[in-house]
């Protein structure tokens, strides 16, 4: 097993991490890792890969308009907005 | 070095489903006051359960057997994980190994009035994200457009010119919109374009090694135009012995310029998975059949169709089945005039005085018909001759209308009247000018 990038993994997720915090969830990460990869042993052959447990199929809607939030209720959660919209700070634009 | 532009195309279409593709909210949010069409699916709070709207799946498939897919009976979503403020969830619902239509193709004409087969690599469904506004230093989201249904359509990388991919974007319009699934209004951002290009050695068989890609373009002209300097930029670039970096580029349209965005980030970083809030989809075949017997006559079939039941000279059939209801208008009136007026006149009619079918009744325009051939008139072959000898012989002219300069038209006409000798509608001769100006 090669050791992990936990920088990009962090980046991937969106998570800054500081270097003793790197060191500690890479640690952890690995040991997870290594405690899944016990599942190699299982022997699977004649299995059919499985994503979906439920048993369920075909879940459908109907193309019908039902009732949505107030705009005052989408950004209730919300504690930057402006003009009725979601403030964020800036992110990499075109230039 | 001689190199032919090798060229693929990811063209994304939004759905003109009445709710969005995974909750119930109204997917028709354009001009409407930002954030009054959420919940908590399309906003991706805690605990929402995405559930698929049904017509956007089938409207999707029907563009798949438009474009001569494979329908696979088992498909299901998956998710594509990345971060931006546009995206609510942290991830996009898309579809990744098991896509609803793949395998396809489409037939399109090169500059050499050739057929050429275009393959579709797949056909899937995934939904829309917020919109961004920028401002300073601050970003405003809007997510109004969070989880609109999108099909998003790859081809193979077949294309060898901006012309054909043209040609391409036409047919892809025309047929989603004889579909009825989507407006394909480039304008509302309802179908946005992403090119991707690279450059080969002409001889070589293998794809080249890198490929640049050109995001989101809302407008044929630019699709156009970037491609054009993409080959070029990519052709310097090679002959300095340097490969163009595998990425990701703009179109500037005040700069006339591609620039580049960022480094092609790798499939793989997306890290897909399956939807595991949405069970798998399987068909059995009698569904997709009874999808398939629900298609209209497409644009190809109509053409065939209405050059040979109506004898109309291919150029002519292909204006009118450009758009579905003006093909229908003409074949009422067709219909409703039998006896009185020809195919031919009514075809002419349509086509050379730009009627606005929304404006006249199919009747009406019989009666103006009937009224109006009763004045003078001049026979249509002779008149496209003289156009063709006025062309030939105003060569300067015609290059100036061709660079822009569109008011030498008026020259033009002059030139035809004089020649004709006879009163006549100027709009019909501007009609056929024009016609014969922009066809080349």
């Amino acid at each position: 097993m090669s050791k992990i990038d936990i920088s990009r993994i962090a980046k991937l997720a969106n998570i800054p991490l500081d270097d003793e915090n790197k060191n500690k969830l890479e640690e952890q990460l690995l040991e997870t890792i290594y405690y899944i990869e016990s599942l190699q042993e299982i022997n699977t052959d004649g299995k059919e890969p499985t994503n979906q447990v439920t048993g369920l199929k075909n879940i459908f809607r109907e193309d019908i308009i039902s009732k949505s939030f107030s705009q005052e209720e989408a950004l209730r959660n919300s504690s930057c907005t402006e003009k009725g919209m979601f403030k964020v700070k800036a992110i990499l634009s075109s230039d | 070095m001689n190199y032919e532009p090798i060229i693929g195309l990811e063209v994304h279409v939004e759905l003109k489903t009445k709710s969005k593709m995974f909750c119930g909210c109204s997917a028709d949010y354009f001009g409407n006051k930002p954030n009054t069409h959420t919940c908590p699916t399309c906003l991706g709070l805690p605990g929402a359960l995405p559930v698929p709207n049904k017509t956007a799946i089938e409207w999707c498939i029907k563009i798949g057997i438009a474009l001569n897919c494979e329908i696979p009976l088992t498909s299901k979503f998956d998710r594509k994980n990345y971060f931006y403020p546009d995206l609510a969830k942290g991830y996009q619902i898309s579809q990744y190994d098991q896509p609803f239509c793949q395998n396809g193709w489409i037939e399109v004409l090169t500059e050499d009035n050739k057929i050429k087969r275009i393959g579709i690599t797949r056909v899937h469904m995934e939904e829309d994200t917020g919109k961004l506004s920028h401002k300073g230093n601050v970003s405003l989201i809007d997510f109004n457009r969070s989880g609109v249904p999108l099909v998003e359509i790859v081809t193979e990388p077949d294309f060898r010119s901006s012309f054909e991919v043209n040609q391409y974007l036409q047919k892809l319009q025309q047929i989603v919109r004889y579909l009825n699934v989507s407006n394909a209004d480039m304008e509302k951002g309802d179908m946005r374009l992403e090119p991707n290009i690279s450059l080969r050695i002409i001889g070589e068989i293998e794809l080249p090694k890198y490929k640049v890609e050109i995001k989101n373009i809302n407008s044929f002209r630019f699709v156009d135009k970037s491609i054009q300097f993409e080959i070029k930029r990519q052709r310097e670039l090679l002959d300095k012995n340097e490969i163009p970096l595998q990425e990701t580029r703009g179109w500037e349209e005040l700069k006339q310029i591609t620039i580049s965005q960022r480094i092609k980030e790798k499939a793989n970083d997306y890290r897909y998975f399956p939807e595991p809030d949405i069970p798998p989809i399987e068909w059995d075949k009698l569904q997709i059949d009874k999808i398939t017997s629900q298609m209209p006559e497409l644009p190809n079939d109509k053409l065939i169709r209405f050059e040979k039941e109506y004898q109309l000279s291919s150029y002519n059939a292909e204006i009118l089945i450009r758009d579905a209801s003006l093909a229908a208008y003409f074949e009422k009136a067709v219909f409703q005039s039998k006896g009185v007026l020809s195919q031919k006149q009514i075809a002419n009619t349509l086509i050379n005085k730009k009627i606005n079918i929304l404006s006249i009744s199919v009747k009406d325009l019989i009666k103006d018909i009937i009224h109006s051939s009763k004045k003078e008139g001049i026979d249509e072959i002779e008149l496209s001759k003289i156009t063709d000898d006025v062309l030939k012989n105003n060569q300067k002219a015609v290059d100036e209308f061709r660079n822009g300069k569109e008011v030498v038209i008026m020259f033009l006409i002059g030139q035809v009247m004089k020649s004709i000798n006879k009163k006549i509608d100027i709009e019909i001769i501007k009609n056929i000018l024009k016609n014969k100006l922009n066809k080349k």
